[in-house]
């Protein structure tokens, strides 16, 4: 009985986040045509909103191309690895007041245990296809992953010390009030070195050098057809939304309204329920997201390198510092 | 019961992983089984009660320490077939090895100060309900302290060693100075040249 309750929550959350990732490659084509003054996808169902799905079926009735001398078990193995870790995270994420399926108390850390295994599905796409450039395109993004997973693990500490636990729950209750009582704020260094992070961990522009189409077609996946195929660009895009999500709980106040605990405005915007807050808020940092493709031009590797250990990392050691004299010296309105 | 059970299915997990490990015949398959060992040993820590080794577990050895492993597996071209030679060789060596890590591990375990209930309770009480995290934060950054900042200093001195012994500079490598391409200017790099048109008076082409 309790099994099938649990079940039911675990439908109830990976069937909208399919969806969400559906309609999220609908949203990138549509925004980046409007940036680039196109139309985007118009032509399956109204205003091209069948679109995805289209897509979808195209690759379910692709044939799934095996290469000579791939490592067959692996080769299939690796999209479910890259997969399984992006939904699994889910599992701890605080929709609303309430609304998680596993309270636990160690979340912020399952939540890094679980997105750092996602670089596994790639070294092995990439190792298993037997290709030089799949190989090419698992190293870049290997070494890029554990990079830029260091800066992200810092930045989560300094929220760790801000709030004061470690449970998902907790953190966001600890920034519960107005706009500027969330820890963006007392945190914008480190919340800026998380989201660039993000970005970097989820190998998207301008940090996709590991499928730089430019040098080595399309990278790891690049042996990949079909429903494999599928399944990498499902897990890239579940991991967005994961990272969107974990930018909000963290640094944007979860479920709360940005007028929460305010006089008038407060009890009015609360009328909306703390979830609609929560996915607006994930909403705007998939839409950064697709602006960040359509703006900025591909990073050379060796900046990349740059960027993640010698600016990133030495940021969020110093904030950690001051971040630590802010605590010690209770500065209101978030750590009294 | 159904705990038994749940424990006894990752303890045979745990041990077929790590027996996979050390006879799988490709590197590969043998690194990923190790991870498949670290999982199951963390979900056992976690059945233990200690959430926060299981985690961490999966955190530093399967996400960052196996994730390096493998890159470094898969970069070298090892030749299987000398690798098997050696297992039968080594044999000799590697079984009294074994039987004496084993006999010491059964001491350890199996002795009168190992068991739960002898165990020094420590002079900090322990309230019933504080997760495990906070309290092995607030024992090792005040009761243990020095042997914690000790093994962080060791450690440290571990990494900068490493870096030492297999840094070399290379002649003739192709090195950026990202401050140099940020502060280059137009005037640096482009030069506007006044072509008149007509071949009698071209100037000569003085392009570098």
């Amino acid at each position: 009985m309790e099994l099938a309750w649990i079940l039911t929550k675990i439908v109830a959350i990976v069937g909208p986040l399919i969806l969400a990732v559906a309609y999220l490659t609908y949203a990138e084509r549509k925004i980046i045509g409007w940036i680039q003054n196109r139309n985007g996808p118009n032509r399956v169902g109204p205003l091209g909103l069948l679109q995805p799905f289209a897509d979808v079926f195209k690759l379910l009735f692709k044939e799934v191309v095996l290469p000579a001398n791939a490592n067959r078990f692996l080769f299939i193995v690796a999209p479910m690895l890259s997969l399984m870790p992006a939904l699994a995270a889910w599992a701890v994420i605080p929709f609303g007041e309430g609304m998680v399926l596993a309270d636990i108390n160690a979340g912020l850390l399952y939540v890094l245990a679980m997105t750092s295994l996602g670089v596994y599905g790639v070294i092995l796409a990439g190792w298993a296809a037997n290709s030089k450039y799949s190989m090419l395109g698992a190293m870049r993004s290997a070494a890029q992953i554990v990079s830029y997973e260091i800066a992200m693990g810092f930045a989560l500490v300094g929220v760790l010390m801000a709030a004061g636990t470690l449970n998902m729950t907790g953190i966001v209750q600890s920034q519960a009030g107005p706009i500027w009582n969330w820890f963006w704020l007392p945190l914008l260094p480190l919340f800026m070195v998380y989201w660039i992070s993000g970005v970097a961990e989820t190998n998207r522009a301008p940090f996709d050098v590991a499928e730089g189409e430019s040098e080595i077609v399309a990278g790891f996946h690049v042996e990949y057809s079909g429903v494999a195929f599928a399944v990498f660009f499902l897990a890239e895009y579940a991991n967005m939304i994961l990272i969107s999500g974990l930018a909000v709980i963290m640094f944007m106040g979860g479920w709360y309204s940005p007028f929460h605990g305010l006089p008038l405005l407060g009890p009015m915007f609360d009328l909306v329920p703390g979830m609609v807050w929560f996915v607006l808020k994930v909403a705007f940092f998939l839409y950064l997201y697709l602006w960040f493709r359509a703006t900025f031009p591909r990073y050379r590797y060796d900046q990349i390198m740059r960027l993640g250990w010698k600016v990133l990392i030495p940021v969020t050691v110093v904030w950690l510092v001051v971040l630590a004299g802010m605590i010690l010296g209770s500065l209101g309105p978030w750590f009294n | 019961m159904i705990t038994q059970f749940v424990f006894y299915v990752f303890a045979a997990v745990l041990l077929f992983a790590a027996t996979m490990v050390i006879t799988a015949r490709n590197p590969v398959h043998a690194a990923m089984y190790l991870v498949l060992a670290f999982f199951n040993s963390a979900v056992l820590w976690i059945m233990a009660g200690a959430e926060f080794l299981g985690i961490v577990l999966v955190l530093v050895y399967v996400g960052a320490v196996m994730v390096l492993f493998l890159f470094v597996v898969m970069m070298l071209d090892i030749n299987l077939a000398r690798i098997r030679e050696g297992f039968v060789r080594h044999i000799y060596i590697g079984l009294p090895i074994a039987a004496v890590m084993v006999l010491q591990m059964l001491l350890v375990v199996g002795s009168d100060a190992f068991q739960v209930d002898r165990l020094p309770a420590g002079d900090m009480p322990i309230p019933p309900d504080v997760a495990n995290t906070p309290l092995l934060g607030s024992v090792l950054y005040t009761v243990y302290v020095y042997p914690f900042e000790l093994a962080a200093v060791i450690l440290l001195v571990a990494i900068i060693a490493a870096i030492t012994l297999t840094l070399r500079r290379r002649e003739g490598t192709k090195h950026q100075d990202p401050a140099k391409q940020v502060r280059v200017r137009k005037g640096d790099r482009l030069r506007v040249v006044d072509l008149r048109s007509g071949a009698q008076n071209r100037e000569p082409d003085n392009r570098p």
